[in-house]
């Protein structure tokens, strides 16, 4: 596929270049002719590049291999029917002037280039609220820049009032001073949040009422921005898999997979079948009770706290299961480069299994109450509806996507770890309102236990580790016993695995969404960079335009049934 | 009619300390605010639900508002961003209070050792317990809690706890 998509864009672009770097063309244009080259990608048939997965930049300031300008910038955009992936990158020659927006191709594209502005100080001219996302706004400096030390804190003394962005947002939605001042409008502003029950974490809702409609939504975020990013930078591959577990700290495992999965595509290391099953069942077991936590809490939201009961307590008898397996109940880390860190223990197939009715009956409990509750029905069907068009503009992915009526699923459209093997259905909603995105999730789980069912009866026996010691560490008799295993197992531990020089990105659906990995690698054993493509920053970053002249109390339960996880949104 | 402890009771009349009534009260009805931000909250939900069941010591009231809470469980990272909503929240809550940093990262920034984390919370707000782990388990919240019962039972009424804390935000 991918050799005729370069041909094709090549043909297309003819001043760029054009390569392929694992599955994805990298696409490299002058700045002048970046914005007509994404909106051709965006706006041709022969592109349809419907989807802005993620924007991000790196500084070359460090780099051993000498570049012209210090910062590059890269889109990395996707046409999900295709399975075209294609990164767009250009070359910043002054951060202070910028480059120009993508804004007006994909909405997206607004809360990506704030977070490369907030992180690279790289500026976006046209962009319409350039302005910090992650980090507070008495912040000085661009702490992603290679000079930036990474210990250097800044105190924030006070929390940002928002009453600019809030009023150009009714500016934006047409409510003008006047219409204000109008005697039967009486504009209510209303904070939720950052530490609200309703907002299951840390994220602040500020929204303009009239009565108890929202006429304007503005949302901070970054509160739990604890850089990761930034860490990474001084970590070896492996030692950032426990860092991993704690973005999406409800699927932790899933997280680790994903990452995993990146450096070794990139290593270009076919792990070993029982690894890919492994993978498989436990990915399919994780996003199970990641939609069960996100349900249990979205109901009580609602107000129906037995469902809470139902769900939460079979994913609490689940954590004997995963405690056994890896020794910890919520922060797995149990992938290794190469494969897992260790292999099921005995008796595993029958405890999975005792889970998994568990999680079937809480499921089925759960959905009894809520399938032909009229209550449920009238508080969520046709609330917070969401157009496809809008969603896959705003960068949604996952569950959230297929809710509007677009079944996209990375199990099915770009196929991974044998899932074109297994018999599964995407389930896809048909209004895109907050009803259709709590059924996606129940039936996403139904489908999830069928993949493990199947999984359970073809998983092989056999090593769970790649032979090769430049990856996987010795086993212990031989670091204790000769001189080369405990060479290998130092060298590992110390150097870390050596990965080739190199850019790439790859992705992954996590429970949330597309999980995506972008890395920038200078042949050492750290990565030179790694920005992570968290499902749900982009999906909050939808959530104003959900949300608007739906009522207050919509809003709370809009939240809920899109899942965010702040260890992921802010990263 | 009169039941329970006054029936047997009768005209009798107890004395006892002022700070022990009042401490015996206290003890067994903390009604927590859940300062919950990242993982640890998830292990605190567990806490919560029927298997460890925080309700038999008497602290299942969770309150969303500082202004009916007496425990502050500070369940997760604080970044530099939050830590002026952490102190403002602590600052609402009515005397006495008593604070807890659930997990390494609230005791002491744990392994976000970053531009944006705080490393510790203690370098905003008094606390009186930490609890170890990453996260901890609910066993652990529970050790924690009953640490504080234990610490309410020797304090007084007469005296104003943490009144000379200064944070970096003061």
């Amino acid at each position: 596929m991918n050799a005729t998509a370069l041909e094709n864009l090549q043909a297309a672009f003819p001043d760029a270049t054009c390569k392929v770097v694992l599955d994805s063309v990298v696409i490299e244009v002058h700045p002048e002719n970046l914005e007509e080259t994404l909106s051709r990608l965006k706006n041709e048939q022969d592109f349809n590049c419907g989807l802005l997965v993620d924007v991000t930049a790196i500084d070359y300031l460090d780099y051993p291999q000498q570049q012209e300008t210090r910062f590059h910038v890269v889109y990395t955009i996707r046409n999900w029917e295709a399975n075209l992936l294609i990164q767009v990158r250009t070359w910043v020659v002054d951060p202070e002037k910028g480059i120009p927006t993508a804004t007006h191709l994909w909405e997206s594209a607004n809360w990506g280039e704030r977070e490369v502005y907030d992180q690279y100080g790289i500026h976006f001219q046209g962009h319409p609220d350039l302005r910090r996302i992650l980090n507070h706004w008495q912040f000085e400096g661009h702490p992603l820049r290679k000079d930036y030390p990474i210990k250097k804190r800044q105190v924030c003394f006070d929390t940002d009032s928002m009453e600019d962005e809030i009023r150009a947002r009714l500016l934006k939605n047409g409510v003008d001073e006047a219409t204000m001042k109008d005697i039967n409008t009486e504009v209510m502003f209303l904070n939720i949040g950052p530490s609200h029950p309703a907002t299951h974490g840390a994220i602040r809702i500020l929204a303009a009422l009239d009565g108890e409609t929202i006429l304007a939504n503005v949302n901070e975020v970054g509160y739990l921005h604890r850089g990761f990013e930034k860490t990474a930078e001084q970590r070896t591959y492996n030692q950032i898999v426990p860092l991993t577990d704690r973005l999406n700290y409800c699927s932790s495992m899933m997280n680790n997979i994903a990452y995993v999965k990146a450096v070794e595509s990139w290593l270009g290391i076919e792990i070993t079948e029982r690894a890919k099953f492994m993978r498989v069942v436990l990915s399919e077991f994780y996003r199970v009770l990641d939609h069960m936590v996100c349900l249990a809490a979205a109901l009580v939201d609602m107000g129906g706290l037995t469902n809470y009961w139902y769900l939460y307590n079979e994913k609490e008898a689940a954590y004997d299961f995963i405690s056994r397996l890896t020794g910890a109940r919520l922060t797995s880390s149990f992938t290794r480069v190469g494969g897992m860190y260790r292999d099921f223990y005995e008796g595993w197939q029958d405890d999975l299994e005792t889970h998994i009715r568990g999680l079937e009956k809480g499921m089925g409990d759960a959905l009894k109450l809520v399938d032909s509750n009229r209550i449920v029905h009238d508080r969520t069907q046709g609330v917070c509806v969401m157009s496809a068009e809008s969603a896959l503009s705003y960068g949604m992915t996952g569950p959230t996507l297929r809710a509007s009526g677009v079944p996209y699923d990375l199990r099915k459209d770009a196929p991974y770890y044998n899932y074109d093997s297994f018999d599964f259905n995407v389930p896809v909603g048909s209004n895109g309102d907050i009803y259709d995105r709590f059924m996606i999730r129940f039936y996403e789980m139904f489908e999830s236990i069928k993949i493990i069912r199947q999984a359970l009866k073809h998983i092989p026996e056999g090593p769970i580790n790649v032979a090769n010691s430049q990856l996987s560490l010795p086993p212990k008799e031989q670091v204790y016993g000769n001189i080369e295993g405990l060479a290998n197992h130092f060298k590992l531990i110390f150097e870390g695995i050596k990965v080739p020089r190199g850019e790439w990105y790859d992705s992954y659906e996590a429970a949330n969404g597309e999980l995506g990995f972008h890395f920038v690698s200078d042949g050492s054993g750290t990565p030179y960079k790694l920005k992570v493509r968290p499902p749900c920053f982009y999906t909050m970053g939808a959530f104003a335009e959900m949300v608007e002249e739906n009522m207050i109390a919509d809003a709370v339960i809009n939240l809920s049934c899109i899942n965010i996880i702040g260890g992921e949104l802010d990263r | 009619m009169a039941l329970g402890l006054e029936a047997s009771l009768g005209d009798t009349a107890i004395t006892t300390k002022l700070d022990a009534v009042v401490n015996w009260g206290r003890q067994y009805s903390l009604w927590p605010f859940v300062y919950g931000t990242a993982c640890c909250a998830i292990e605190f939900m567990s806490t919560a639900a029927s298997q460890y069941d925080i309700s038999r010591w008497g602290a299942e009231v969770v309150r969303f508002s500082p202004r009916q809470a007496d425990l502050l469980l500070v369940c997760g990272t604080i970044s530099y961003k939050q830590a002026p909503v952490l102190k403002r929240i602590y600052e609402q809550m009515p005397d006495p209070k008593w604070v807890v940093a659930m997990g390494a990262c609230a005791s002491s920034g744990g392994i976000y050792d970053n531009y944006c984390t705080v490393q510790g919370i203690d370098t905003i707000i008094p606390v009186d317990i930490y609890i170890s782990g990453c996260p901890p388990r609910p066993e652990a919240v529970l050790d924690a809690l009953i640490k504080i019962q234990d610490q309410i039972k020797g304090e007084s009424v007469l005296k104003d706890r943490h009144k000379d804390f200064k944070g970096i935000l003061d």
